[in-house]
């Protein structure tokens, strides 16, 4: 709910100006709470208040607000510190650093949603068509003479509402646990991926390698054909190893169907990713009829956007993966908008890295079977994540067996 | 807005001081050479009901001779500048207290341009002369009457609640604030009067409920009915215990009287013309 904190002073309480105030808060739909009041010791003094003012949307929060100042209530937001940048990739001294909740700007007497928002970014205004808008821009984008928001004045950063009580997340709180009902998690996922759909939001879904080894790749790749996913998120790993499996029945050498080491089976995934080079990228892979099952596959197919962001550790890496952290960074950012749900299944990296871009207001499932991961990307800022502890084999399983229209 | 405590606050101005300055009879007026009615900038004039300027000095020097000769006032006069015909009503110039003038900033152009003269006449009598925080509009005795050492003010037609906190700073003095809500009663002083340090005489429907309840709440109150009000009754200059009363006002005056004051009916009908009568043609020079 947004909100302004006013100062009012004066004879406010003799001349009833206090209640007057508070009185057209409640009666133009806003709602106060009184932070501060200091009353005048003695006839002569001045009595002083700071009062919050909120509402349920800024259209109503500035009309009450504009009701109020006549009345003496002074707005404490001033307007927006702007600096221009000194050279590309550099940010002003002071320069303000961005929240992941819904953050507002005050320019010239307006206030601007900063869109999209992003932790850990700066915030740039600009002027298209005469009309003001507020950029959220990480550091590497900014251009030289971009004009950036510096200082915490005129910024309004609007805290996650508490969640609706019917809403399917709200049972499972913020907190990471092993001891919670899998299932009843599984079927609060199901319904928010359905309201997703319904209300045309994208679900994005951050895999990690696990999900082959466990021999879960083939309920990742039912829910994307049956059209549940949107978006894909992950790393070399996660494709390789399911474009190995795909080739050779193996994850990290090892048969899926049977358990057991095959014969030079470590190599298989350097194959694979041969396979892919020498075919040039992974839609050619399938366009040539070498790729026919499996996670990408399914993505190629059922044109689900992917990106795969490369790392130090990579083999090969595939053609698709992008090495380059910042460019990735980027191309995943792209892919945010629009987004309701992310999913994210076995993997810290690239949780962590798509926390670092998600809004506050996605619903954000992170499942693993260490609960350092659900803290670490708590810790790094992803605070409205909800964490569950279990194997991703159980949990695909269990969604893919929820989720109507998915055949396994 | 935040408005910072006024450098020369006076925490502690001395009644002594102001008792010693000015008698509570010492009157600031100003002659009507000017006066005529060029703009509209209240309900009450029209350009097409100007004026009859030679009665309107007539009307004036009738309130003078009332005043002075009757009231035992001690009146002090300002020329008119040419440009201002609205500089008759001294009230509007400002508000005088001990040493201090703390000027007006009126809230139409039409009569800022009385500003500098009015100043000038201030500073010229030995005022120090104090202006309002910038953007904060204030009309003077217009909008600022005291009662005792509580100070009344209107706000919302000409005024801002601004001023109050300025005024507050600057004279150490409680500021009740009371919205005025009907365009008619423009000023604090066209719809109130103070009769002593209990009593105040004013129009209720020209406050809101919130102004209605302070004022109940701190005086003792007579109300005036809405046809005298209209007949700017309550824009009544009193001295002591006489009152220059607007004429045409036959129950309020009979109440006054009752209470024992002594009533000058004085015929303001040219000056009303304009949204003013007897209170609005003087300043008190506390």
């Amino acid at each position: 709910m947004p909100s302004e904190i006013v100062h009012l002073e004066g004879h406010i309480i003799d001349s009833l100006t206090l209640s007057k105030v508070l009185d057209i808060i409640l009666r133009e739909g806003g709602e106060y709470t009184v932070r501060r009041f200091q009353m005048g010791a003695t006839r002569t003094d001045l009595s002083h208040a700071e009062i919050e003012v909120s509402a349920p949307d800024i259209l109503v929060l500035e009309s009450i607000l504009h009701s109020i100042q006549q009345h003496g209530a002074e707005r404490t937001t001033g307007q927006t510190n702007l600096v221009p940048a000194p050279s590309d990739g550099v940010l002003p001294d002071g320069f303000y650093s961005t929240t992941n909740l819904e953050t507002h700007v005050r320019v010239d007497s307006l206030w601007l949603p900063v869109e999209p928002i992003e932790m850990d970014c700066s915030i740039i205004i600009e002027t298209k068509n005469g009309q003001l808008s507020a950029r959220c821009a990480p550091m590497h984008r900014v251009k030289k003479g971009d004009r950036v928001v510096t200082g915490d004045t005129g910024v309004r950063v609007t805290p996650l509402e508490r969640r609706d009580p019917n809403d399917a997340f709200s049972f499972m709180g913020s907190e990471v646990s092993t001891e919670r009902p899998k299932e009843r998690v599984v079927a609060a996922i199901v319904q928010a991926m359905q309201d997703a759909r319904n209300s045309g939001q994208k679900v994005l879904f951050i895999g990690g390698p696990a999900i082959l080894h466990t021999n879960a790749g083939r309920y990742l790749e039912a829910i994307l054909h049956a059209g549940w996913i949107q978006t894909l998120f992950a790393g070399n790993a996660l494709a390789t190893h399911d474009i190995e499996h795909a080739l050779y029945g193996t994850s990290l050498g090892v048969e899926l169907a049977t358990g057991s080491a095959m014969n030079h089976g470590h190599e298989n995934h350097l194959r694979a990713i041969n396979t892919i080079r020498a075919c040039g990228s992974i839609a050619a892979a399938v366009e040539q009829g070498k790729l026919v099952s499996g996670i990408m596959h399914a993505c190629v197919v059922c044109n689900v956007p992917y990106v795969l962001c490369g790392s130090i550790r990579d083999d090969g890496p595939l053609p698709d993966v992008i090495t380059d952290t910042m460019l990735a960074q980027d191309a995943m950012r792209e892919h945010i908008p629009g987004t309701g749900v992310a999913l994210m299944v076995a993997t810290t990296l690239h949780s962590i890295a798509t926390g670092n871009l998600l809004p506050a207001s996605v619903r954000t499932l992170c499942v693993d079977s260490d609960a350092d991961t659900v803290i670490k990307l708590m810790d790094r800022g992803t605070h409205q994540a909800f964490g569950i502890v279990t194997d991703c084999e159980f949990f695909l399983k269990e969604l893919a067996t929820r989720l109507p229209g998915v055949k396994i | 807005m935040t408005i910072p405590a006024h450098p020369d606050l006076l925490a502690n101005i001395a009644l002594s001081e102001v008792d010693a300055s000015h008698p509570l009879n010492s009157l600031l007026m100003c002659a009507p050479t000017a006066y005529e009615l060029k703009y509209e900038i209240n309900p009450w004039m029209h350009l097409d009901n100007r004026p009859d300027t030679n009665l309107a000095a007539q009307q004036w020097d009738s309130l003078y001779q009332t005043l002075t000769r009757k009231m035992g006032a001690n009146v002090q006069l300002i020329p008119q500048a040419p440009d201002c015909p609205d500089m008759v009503f001294t009230a509007n110039a400002g508000l005088l207290r001990g040493r201090y003038a703390l000027l007006s900033n009126f809230r139409h152009p039409q009569r800022q341009l009385e500003e500098p003269f009015f100043k000038a006449w201030f500073e010229s009598k030995g005022y120090r002369v104090l202006t309002p925080p910038v953007g904060c509009k204030f009309e003077g005795e217009g909008d600022a009457l005291f009662v005792g050492d509580t100070l009344l003010a209107g706000y919302l037609k000409r005024s801002d609640i601004c001023a109050h906190r300025w005024i507050s700073d600057c004279l150490a003095a409680p500021v009740l604030s009371l919205e005025l809500i009907d365009d008619r009663w423009y000023h604090l002083d066209t719809c109130l009067f103070p009769l002593d340090e209990e009593t105040v005489v004013y129009y209720p429907p020209a406050f809101d409920a919130y102004a209605r309840t302070t004022i109940e709440n701190h005086f003792e109150t007579i109300h005036v009915c809405e046809e005298e009000a209209l007949r700017f009754a309550c824009n009544a200059a009193a001295i002591g215990d006489k009152i220059a009363l607007p004429s045409g006002c036959p129950q309020l005056s009979d109440q006054l009287s009752s209470r024992g004051f002594t009533v000058f009916p004085v015929d303001m009908s040219e000056f009303l013309k304009a949204g003013g009568a007897a209170k609005c043609l003087v300043l008190y020079l506390r």
